[in-house]
C-alpha cells in the first residue's frame, strides 16, 4: 500500500508541477483545491440570492422565469445563472480532486481524520444541491430527474405512497412542489455551510479564500465561459411525454444512467457502502501513531506561540496549573497531535545556546528531542570536512536526503521543516560548526503538515516569531522546497550553494558593542 | 520572457478548465428512450381485500376485554395481495402478484414499471385481483391504444372511477 502511494504521489506531484510552472508555489490551483472549494460555494451562494429575486415558483412559471432570466435580462440575471451552474460544476471538480488529493498524500488518517470524516457528508450536501438546483428549471432535464430520482427513492419502501407517482401526468402535478424544492435548494447548502465551518475546525488558519490573483483569474474565466456558452433550459418538461435525449451535466449526474440499468436497491448498496467506506478509510488501516508533544512547564511560560503555530489546533492555553508566577500554560491535546513538531519549532526555549546541563524547550517531541538534536547536529557537523560544509536540514515528507550526504554534507530528517527553531541555524553557524545551512521540504504552499515550511519562511525573513537573528549572514543559508519529484534539482542547488559559500570571506563573529558602562570604565582607565 | 511563458501557460490552464466545465455542464447527450419508440407506464397503489372477513365477536369473548376495547368486529389487518397482468396486442407483457406494503402486511400494494413499446397502434388488456378468488379477475379493461413516438401512456388503477384508466 504505502509503495503503490508513493508511486501515486509521485505521479500526482509530477502532473502538480506542470502547474507550478505556470502558477508559481504561490498560485498553483492544486494547492488551493480547499480554497477554491469554498470560493465557488460563495459565487454559487451570491448567484443564487440574485436568481432567487426573478425565480417563480410554479408548473409553468418556473420555466417562464427562467427563460426571463436567459434570453430578457441576459447581461445580468442570465449571467448569474450561468456563473451559477459553471461554478456548482467547477466545485464538484476541486472538491473531488480535493478528496482524491488527501488520499494518496496520506493526509486523512490518524489525528487527521476529522477532516476527511466531516468532508464524506459534504459530498452528499454538494450532490442534493446542485440535483435539486437543476429539478427547479422544470425541463426535460429536470423532468428525467425528478422521475429517476423519484422512482429510486421509492425504491427504498419507506414512504406510504410511491412518490414517483407525482409525476405521473401534468394533472397530478401541484405548483407547492417548486415551494418545496426551493425550500430544499436553499436550506440543504445552509446546512452545508455548517458542515464545511465543522469541517475545518480542526484545521489552525485555515485557508479558506483563494489567493486574490487565483480568484480573480477563476472568476474571470467562468465569466468568460458564461458569455461565451451562456446556460440554458432545455424543452420545457411535459409529463405527456417521455424524455428521450437529454443534455447532461455529468459532474452532478454521472450515476443515473446507472438507476436506469441497475436496480434500485443496488444502487443504494453502492451508495451506502461507497460512503461508509469513505467514512472508515482512516482506520484502514490506522496510521501508526507516534509520540505526541509533550509541555515541560519548567520552562513554558504560556506565551502561546506554540498555540499559534500548531497547524491542527492541537496545543491550547490554559490557567496556569503550578506557582510559577505565568497566568497561562501550554496543554497539548493528545487526539489532535500529529507529532509534526511544528510547536516545537515556534518555542523560544528550544535553543541549543542554552547552557543549562540539558535542553530541554517548553514544548518537545520525546520521539526526536531538541537535546538530541543538537548532539545529533554537532555530531554529524563535526565528522565533516573540506570548505563548504553544509549541514541538509529536511523533512520526512520531503525529498530523500541520503542522496544528498557526502564528506562536505551531512542530512538531518525532521518531522516536518517547520520543527526547526531558527536558533539551531544561528547556533551552528555563528559556532562555525559548519558554512553553511541548506533547508529542504515539500513544495511550498503544500506542506504536508500545512503550514510547515510557510512557517519557517517566515522566520527566517523575520515575519514570524521566533525570528532568526539578524547577526546570522543570510548568503550562508540555502533553500529547495523540492517535495519527492525534484531530487535532480535539490542536489544541484545545493552543490550549487556549496560553490556559492566556498566563495564568501570566512565567517567572524562580530565583536559586541561595549555596554555604557564598559566604555565608561574604559574612559576613565584612559583618561 | 519567463514572465509571458508564465502567463500563457495559466491561459492555458484557465482555457482547459473552462473547456471541460463547459463541455461536462452539458455534453454529451444521455440517451433515456430511443427517440423512435413510446412507453406504457404503470402505476398505482390499491389494497387488497382482508385476508380473512370480520368476525363479530360473543359476549363471553367481549367480556374479557377491557372496557375501552371492546369492539364488537375483530378485523384481522392482513391483506392479499394483488395479482395484475397487461397484456399487449395478445402477448403477456407484465404479470405480478403484489404483496402489500407495511409490517404487518396491511398496506396497499403498489406498482410502477415502465415499458418502451413500439409506436402506432396496439391492443391493451389490464386485469387485476384483489380478492381471495382462485380464477378470474376482478377488474379488467381491454382498449384500443395509438401510441405517438416518446409518448407516455399511463395505465392508473382507481377502483371509485370505475378501476383501471388509461391516460
Amino acid at each position: 500500500m504505502s509503495g503503490m502511494r508513493s508511486v501515486a504521489k509521485a505521479a500526482l506531484e509530477s502532473v502538480e508541477n506542470l502547474f507550478e510552472r505556470a502558477f508559481g508555489p504561490e498560485l498553483n490551483p492544486m494547492h488551493q483545491l480547499g480554497a477554491l472549494g469554498w470560493f465557488f460555494y460563495w459565487i454559487v451562494i451570491v448567484s443564487g440570492v440574485y436568481l432567487y429575486i426573478f425565480f417563480d415558483t410554479g408548473i409553468h412559471q418556473a420555466y417562464e422565469s427562467l427563460e426571463y432570466i436567459t434570453n430578457v435580462q441576459w447581461y445580468a440575471a442570465g449571467v448569474m445563472r450561468s456563473l451559477h451552474r459553471y461554478a456548482s460544476d467547477a466545485l464538484v471538480i476541486v472538491v473531488m480532486l480535493h478528496l482524491l488529493r488527501e488520499f494518496v498524500l496520506d493526509r486523512y488518517r490518524g489525528a487527521r481524520w476529522f477532516s476527511w470524516f466531516t468532508g464524506v457528508p459534504l459530498l452528499w450536501f454538494m450532490f442534493a444541491c446542485g440535483i435539486t438546483g437543476y429539478w427547479m428549471v422544470w425541463d426535460v432535464l429536470a423532468q428525467y430527474i425528478a422521475l429517476a430520482t423519484t422512482e429510486w427513492l421509492d425504491t427504498l419502501g419507506i414512504f406510504g405512497e410511491t412518490i414517483a407517482r407525482n409525476f405521473l401526468n401534468p394533472d397530478i402535478l401541484s405548483g407547492r412542489f417548486f415551494t418545496l424544492m426551493v425550500f430544499i435548494h436553499i436550506a440543504v447548502p445552509l446546512f452545508m455551510l455548517l458542515v464545511m465551518w465543522i469541517h475545518i475546525q480542526r484545521q489552525n488558519h485555515a485557508r479558506v479564500n483563494p489567493p486574490k490573483k487565483l480568484a480573480i483569474g477563476t472568476l474571470g474565466m467562468l465569466l468568460v465561459l458564461s458569455f461565451i456558452k451562456p446556460a440554458v433550459s432545455q424543452a420545457p418538461a411535459d409529463l405527456g411525454t417521455v424524455p428521450t435525449v437529454i443534455n447532461f451535466d455529468w459532474f452532478y449526474l454521472a450515476a443515473y444512467p446507472l438507476l436506469d440499468k441497475l436496480p434500485g436497491l443496488t444502487m443504494w448498496a453502492i451508495a451506502a457502502g461507497g460512503t461508509l467506506l469513505l467514512l472508515l478509510l482512516p482506520w484502514l488501516p490506522p496510521r501508526r501513531r507516534e509520540q505526541v508533544a509533550v509541555v515541560d512547564l519548567d520552562n513554558c511560560n504560556g506565551c502561546g506561540r506554540c498555540v499559534d503555530d500548531c497547524p491542527f489546533t492541537a496545543v491550547v492555553l490554559q490557567k496556569r496549573t503550578d506557582d510559577s508566577g505565568f497566568s497561562e500554560e501550554a496543554v497539548v491535546k493528545h487526539d489532535l497531535c500529529t507529532s509534526c513538531g511544528v510547536c516545537v519549532g515556534a518555542c523560544p526555549t528550544a535553543t541549543p545556546f542554552r547552557r543549562t546541563s540539558e535542553l530541554v524547550p517548553g514544548i518537545d517531541l520525546p520521539d526526536l528531542g531538541m537535546q538530541a538534536l543538537r548532539d545529533r547536529v554537532v555530531e554529524a557537523a563535526a565528522g565533516l570536512a573540506g570548505d563548504a560544509r553544509v549541514i541538509v536540514f529536511g523533512c520526512k515528507n520531503g525529498p530523500d536526503l541520503q542522496r544528498l550526504e557526502g564528506p562536505a554534507v551531512a542530512a538531518i530528517e525532521l518531522q516536518c521543516i517547520g520543527m526547526l527553531p531558527p536558533s539551531f541555524i544561528d547556533f551552528l553557524i555563528t559556532r562555525q560548526h559548519v558554512e553553511g545551512i541548506f533547508l529542504t521540504g515539500c513544495i511550498l504552499g503544500d506542506c504536508h503538515n500545512r503550514l510547515g515550511n510557510q512557517w519557517t519562511e517566515q522566520r527566517l525573513a523575520g515575519a514570524r516569531d521566533p525570528y532568526l537573528r539578524e547577526r546570522v549572514p543570510r548568503e550562508r543559508i540555502g533553500k529547495c522546497w523540492a517535495g519527492v519529484t525534484h531530487n535532480t534539482r535539490l542536489a544541484r542547488e545545493l552543490a550549487a550553494f556549496q560553490e556559492r559559500i566556498k566563495g564568501l570571506p570566512p565567517y567572524h563573529r562580530a565583536a559586541r558593542a561595549p555596554s555604557a558602562r564598559q566604555a565608561t570604565e574604559r574612559s576613565d582607565t584612559h583618561g | 520572457m519567463a514572465k509571458l511563458a508564465r502567463y500563457t501557460g495559466q491561459a492555458v490552464a484557465y482555457a482547459l478548465f473552462a473547456v471541460v466545465v463547459g463541455y461536462f455542464a452539458t455534453q454529451p447527450a444521455y440517451t433515456y428512450l430511443e427517440p423512435g419508440k413510446a412507453q406504457i407506464k404503470l402505476s398505482f397503489g390499491h389494497a387488497g381485500q382482508h385476508i380473512t372477513d370480520c368476525r363479530r365477536l360473543t359476549q363471553d369473548e367481549l367480556n374479557q376485554l377491557a372496557p375501552n376495547m371492546r369492539r364488537p368486529l375483530d378485523c384481522p389487518r392482513g391483506r392479499l395481495p394483488v395479482l395484475i397482468e397487461l397484456e399487449l396486442d395478445g402477448e403477456l407483457l407484465y404479470r405480478a402478484a403484489l404483496p402489500p406494503s407495511g409490517l404487518a402486511g396491511d398496506g396497499v400494494s403498489t406498482a410502477y414499471q415502465t415499458f418502451a413499446v413500439a409506436p402506432g397502434q396496439h391492443q391493451l388488456v389490464a386485469r387485476l385481483r384483489d380478492s381471495n378468488r382462485n380464477e378470474g379477475f376482478d377488474y379488467e379493461k381491454a382498449s384500443g391504444i395509438t401510441l405517438s413516438p416518446q409518448q407516455n401512456f399511463v395505465i392508473d388503477f382507481r377502483p371509485a372511477m370505475g378501476g383501471f384508466l388509461f391516460l
